[in-house]
């Protein structure tokens, strides 16, 4: 294992996506001179393999190969295909914010103003010399990560959202990303802060127009709920079967503040979600939650890193996995308690059912602790259906796929379980039933 | 919390010159010139007068070496090792082949009569490090013993009584002289010479070690055990260590090391490799006990260490369990190749660590063979100022159907200045693999300590009961006259780490 | 008339060790037969064989049920026709309430038969019906199914469910382990207002204790995979008396 030579630089390829791109990527000065360090920080790291640790099980020089082209600005053909995709999508008097292959699209975007939001697009921020701080929004605090310093270097576009103090809107706020063009990939970044004592919910759909073929969506959400604040954040990923998702979340709560996240994945060839969540005030709590539903030769990857930075937080992660013919799914979770975070409650219990024989499920659940009055566990089960309760149900009557779909449903209840809203937990439950249905 | 201050304050007096077996001997040694160069690897392989193929996989384990980097994936920081600072052979000086027990230099008899050991029969038959009234009225147990001091073997009892069961007990060295195919058929074939850094620099340079073949259908007659002293300073201790139980034998081996404290590390790289063939069994145990440095983390023994079983044959059963005290770094992964169809791995595991140690240990379970299964139980406590981190591989194979594990690990806090950490990696790739890991990380329940001592007892006697309580799943795998030890250890591993 | 069950000469194996060696019997519609036996004398073999249930291979011998071939038919082909295993330890589903279920259950059940589903309402009033006379509370049917029940719940949802599916050949398997006088007795009860003139029972027990509260027709002594001796209820107090080692020797 220590004789592995790493490819420490990009091939010419991928060096060239940034150069061909640079001219069209929204600002100037403080703002290029963040993309290019970015820029040059993935190009020295190149597409993460299974040597760098955190990528261990999503070797993205195999899976991903190369990082495709950026899109082209949408055109009114491009817009019309975007708007029949989302028919389909419309969560039930949610606030739509629509980005079609990287770009804002107001023509298909919910307009209306609303009491206590504020919507600005990231292009005009980055664009705007006025703004002040524009080059931070390229910045994260994370720990350094190529794909996310891929995403600071080429992002073209992505929601800026302020949720006023003590705001309670009405209507979830559903950011929907559609890819139209094929072999393209589309880079967004959205910002959303959401004062002290504000209550919001925020939908993320990531969708392919018909005819969208093995396209990139590169996402990344930085996100920052105040004291007191509530969020309830759902993940619906969506994409065409042969297209890749690699989305980062990066949140950082206040004192009191409930966070409750769920990503849901059923599409996409190759899909990495990785969220760092801090806990930067205490007596705040955290659930972040997730299922995968993956097929054929899927590939999902969910990696979250919790930081119990202070005492008295409490956090709980659920997930589940269902994976099927050679599908592949990665769950990370890492829990680091710092120091000092003395009364953190942190739990993790992921789950993964094996439904082939060429299915594959590697969990990685991880504890770090530093301060010794904490309460801490995780716990990791894979296999198969039990064959025991599917016996039974077939013994009172239900053929065997019945039997199955009854069993992956209460599989995948407990996770599912947890969407407090209704309607949006009735969206991912209908998600799990109509992939049990593909299933036949 | 009057109490919790207390048990900082203590933290911090927290002093491991308690540690027993910190003594030096004098003695004469016979040492290889300092550093590393294939004249090294030359001299070694000359002084144990080995054939030559032996010098030829040493050479060519020692070229592979230079190629390699040292592996920094673990939990554990220390400074850079000057591999050419180190004394890779020494033995203690002698004149001649040794024809009995008699002419083992009398200062060494003294070492391990002052840590215990047994290395004249007699004693050994009139009861094995016991513990006073704990085992009266029970025939004692006998234990075989191969004692290794700095680079060499000075001893082997009951090589007589074994060899009449057919089980051959000795040093590797003589060994690679006397069995010459057996050591060339298994050596390496477990951990091979190019397997890790670690591994790699003992292929090169290993002095010594136990050689143990049980022969198809026997079961061991005693329990077997070697134990390990390193005493000349600036000496690395690179034993290598193969097991082969044949068809249907059974073989429990123990494994015991100290060191005297000295203010430099000191290196000790240890391979272990054991073969399980059909039907056969090993139970391998480790009482770790190396000097783990004083209280500002100055000194102590850097163990990096390989062991790793092979249940080469079906039905065949490899369990490791160990008790681990000391070291001021502890790299430690005991693992088991599920290769025979309804083979059986188990890991029990005590890791302790206060002062300044860092332990990072734990354990794979690789599940290649049909119907197989393994079973982890660890328990780490960290106390002090330490480090304490498991890390743990379970995988199945697309053609290991049936694989079962159950893996616990959980860790115990004492103090706040202290780490304890949980990496376990699950890897299945087979629908019928059921795999269970759960992990918890707590510390001493306030209201348990403060129940003990409405009951009566001493803070550190209740903390001492909680521990005890808490490891003894694993203990309950020592054999006996090792898990008295072992709790004793324990004790006294974590004395002053709490008010 | 046909009979309802009739099993010939059957031999069944689980791995490499004949547990059945040639069993047969004959049950018709109205009847109720008990069989009896020490513990791995095969009475559960059975049971399961004839449910269906994986890991069992029949090396010989048949059965019919209805006429049909019972062992070409899947466990859910088999239940639609009305075979009704009353498992000894039903298991626990957590995530799937127990309304769930029985809705679920039975439709698959009626729509294999070409029968219409069950309207919502219809179903609703159907089991409440069966729970109250059983005296299972409605908030025991929102639980996962069998989900922190005790033995005596299991038992009587395992009787809620003969209720509502109407089977034709009801097999309970040691229905009394694991429940004291009372429960044995509410379970029994509701198990007795089921016979009919149109369906049968085969109930397997080693005591006969049982047997004072479902009274059978007829008695069946297994031995070592072998049905060794068949007779009237009187043979159940018989061996009551004299207990199974007469016929583990016959057997032998």
């Amino acid at each position: 294992m220590n004789l592995a030579l790493v490819k420490p630089t990009m091939d010419g390829a991928a060096s060239d996506v940034f150069a061909i791109a640079r001219d069209r990527l929204p600002g100037k000065g403080p703002v290029a001179e963040v993309r290019q360090a970015a820029f040059e920080d993935f190009a020295q790291k190149g597409l993460p393999h299974r040597r760098v640790e955190e990528w261990k099980y999503t070797d993205l020089r195999v899976l991903l190969r190369e990082v495709a082209p950026l899109a082209a600005p949408p055109d009114q053909a491009v817009l019309d295909r975007a708007k029949k995709t989302l028919a389909s999508l419309d969560v039930n008097g949610a606030h739509r914010l629509v980005l079609v292959d990287g770009a804002f699209a107001p023509q298909l975007s919910d307009t209306t103003s609303e009491a206590g939001v504020a919507v600005q697009t990231l292009r005009a921020m980055l664009e705007n010399a006025d703004v002040a701080a524009r080059a931070d929004l390229l910045r994260t605090n994370v720990a350094s990560d190529a794909m996310i310093s891929l995403n600071s270097a080429m992002a073209t576009d992505g929601a800026v959202i302020d949720v006023t103090e003590n705001a309670a809107p009405g209507k979830p706020i559903h950011i929907v990303h559609v890819a139209t063009q094929s072999k393209a990939a589309a880079f967004t970044r959205s910002l959303v802060k959401v004062a002290n004592g504000a209550r919001v919910t925020l939908i993320e759909s990531f969708v392919g127009a018909d005819g969208a073929a093995g396209y990139q969506a590169h996402d990344s959400v930085v996100l920052w709920a105040g004291d007191g604040a509530d969020v309830q954040h759902i993940r619906l990923v969506e994409d065409a079967r042969d297209a890749a998702n690699i989305a980062t979340a990066i949140v950082t709560l206040g004192e009191r503040t409930q966070y409750r996240a769920f990503n849901l994945t059923s599409g996409g060839a190759v899909c990495r979600y990785q969220a760092f969540l801090r806990f930067g005030g205490q007596n705040a709590h955290a659930d972040v939650n997730g299922v995968s539903l993956l097929n054929g030769r899927q590939h999902a990857d969910n990696t979250l890193v919790l930081d119990h930075a202070v005492p008295n937080c409490t956090s709980n992660e659920v997930f589940r996995a269902v994976v099927d013919d050679q599908a592949h799914s990665v769950f990370q979770g890492r829990i680091n308690v710092h120091p000092d975070a003395q009364k953190t409650d942190a739990r993790m219990m992921t789950r993964a059912l094996l439904l082939s024989d060429e299915a594959e499920a590697d969990n990685k659940p991880e504890l770090e602790i530093f301060a010794d009055d904490v309460q801490c566990g995780h716990g990791a089960t894979t296999g198969a259906l039990d064959d025991s309760l599917l016996f039974y149900l077939r013994a009172r009557g239900l053929p065997e796929k019945e039997a199955q779909a009854l069993l992956i449903q209460a599989f995948v209840g407990e996770a599912m379980e947890s969407i407090a809203d209704e309607t949006l937990r009735d969206v991912a439950i209908a998600t799990a039933e109509r992939w049990l249905a593909a299933r036949g | 919390m009057p109490a919790e201050l207390e048990t900082v304050e203590r933290v911090r007096r927290i002093d491991v010159d308690q540690y027993r077996y910190g003594f030096e001997t004098i003695i004469e040694s016979d040492k290889a010139p300092k550093g590393l160069s294939e004249d090294i690897v030359r001299f070694i392989s000359d002084k144990k007068d080995e054939p030559e193929w032996m010098l030829e996989w040493r050479l060519e384990a020692y070229r592979r070496w230079l190629t390699m980097q040292e592996p920094t994936w673990a939990r554990v920081d220390y400074p850079k090792i000057d591999y050419q600072d180190v004394y890779y052979y020494s033995a203690p000086k002698q004149k001649k082949a040794l024809a009995s027990l008699d002419e083992v230099d009398p200062e060494i008899l003294k070492t391990y009569e002052k840590l215990g050991i047994p290395l004249r029969e007699q004693e050994v038959l009139a009861g094995v490090v016991r513990d006073e009234g704990e085992t009266d009225g029970e025939a004692p147990r006998r234990v075989a013993v191969d004692a290794v001091f700095d680079s060499v073997s000075v001893a082997t009892t009951f090589q007589a009584e074994l060899k009449k069961a057919g089980v051959i007990f000795m040093p590797i060295s003589h060994a690679l002289r006397e069995h010459p195919d057996l050591v060339k058929k298994y050596l390496g074939t477990v951990v091979p010479t190019s397997d890790n850094f670690f591994a790699t620099l003992n292929s090169a340079v290993f002095s010594d070690g136990s050689f143990v073949y049980v022969p198809p259908g026997v079961r061991c007659p005693m329990e077997l055990s070697t134990y390990f002293r390193i005493n000349e300073r600036n000496t690395g201790q690179f034993e290598r260590t193969l097991i082969i139980a044949d068809k249907g034998s059974y073989v429990s081996y123990l494994e015991g090391c100290t060191a005297p404290q000295r203010d430099e590390n000191q290196l000790h790289a240890a391979v272990v490799e054991l073969i399980a063939l059909d039907d056969a069994e090993i139970k391998y145990s480790t009482v770790q006990n190396w000097y783990p440095g004083n209280s500002e983390g100055k000194g102590g023994v850097y163990n990096f260490v390989t062991k790793r079983g092979d249940c080469r044959g079906k039905n065949s059963k490899i369990s490791w369990t160990q008790v681990e005290t000391g070291s001021a770094i502890t790299w430690k992964y005991p693992s088991c190749i599920l290769r025979g169809d309804n083979s059986r791995g188990e890991f029990y595991s005590i890791a302790i660590s206060n002062g300044y140690q860092q332990v990072d240990s734990g354990t794979k379970m690789i599940h290649l063979g049909k119907n197989t299964t393994s079973r982890i139980i660890s328990k780490g406590i960290a106390a002090g100022k330490s480090q304490n981190t498991y890390r743990g591989l379970v995988s199945a194979h697309r053609k290991a159907t049936g694989a079962r594990n159950f893996t616990a690990c959980d860790s115990l806090l004492i103090g706040d200045k202290c780490g304890a950490h949980t990496v376990p990696y699950v890897e299945a790739k087979n629908s019928s693999a059921l795999f269970e890991h759960e992990a918890t990380t707590s510390k001493i329940s306030e209201d348990v300590l403060f129940y003990c001592v409405q009951r009566g007892l001493t803070q550190e006697e209740a903390v001492g009961l909680v521990v005890n309580g808490f490891v003894r799943d694993v203990l309950q795998q020592l054999p006996m006259e090792f898990a008295v030890e072992a709790q004793k250890l324990i004790s006294i591993s974590l004395e002053g780490s709490v008010g | 008339m046909s009979a309802l069950l009739e099993v010939r000469n059957l031999q069944v194996r689980v791995e490499e060790r004949e547990i059945l060696h040639g069993l047969s019997l004959t049950v018709n519609k109205g009847e109720v037969h008990a069989i009896m036996g020490p513990n791995g004398s095969g009475k559960s073999t059975l049971s399961h064989v004839i449910a269906g249930k994986p890991g069992y291979e029949v090396t010989g011998g048949e059965i019919l049920f209805k006429g049909e071939d019972l062992l070409e038919m899947s466990p859910d082909e088999r239940a639609a026709k009305g075979v009704f295993l009353a498992f000894q330890y039903p298991v626990e589903i957590p995530g799937v309430a127990t309304m769930t279920f029985l809705r679920t259950a039975l439709n698959a059940q009626r729509k294999a038969r070409g029968e219409s589903e069950y309207s919502t309402p219809d179903f609703l009033k159907k089991v409440r019906a069966v729970a109250a006379s059983l005296n299972i509370p409605q908030e025991m049917l929102r639980r996962g199914v069998n989900v922190g029940f005790s033995g005596g719940e299991k038992k009587r949802n395992e009787v809620l469910q003969m209720a509502l599916f109407e089977p034709s050949l009801c097999i309970l398997d040691e229905m009394d382990s694991g429940l004291d006088i009372d429960a044995l007795r509410i379970a029994a009860d509701g198990v007795n207002a089921l016979r009919s003139s149109e369906r049968a029972m085969v109930v397997i027990t080693h005591y006969q204790r049982l047997l004072n509260y479902i009274v059978p027709d007829f008695v069946h002594v297994m031995s070592k995979g072998r049905v060794v001796k068949s007779g009237g209820k009187e043979l159940a107090l018989e061996l009551e008396e004299s207990g199974y080692a007469q016929f583990e020797d016959q057997a032998a």
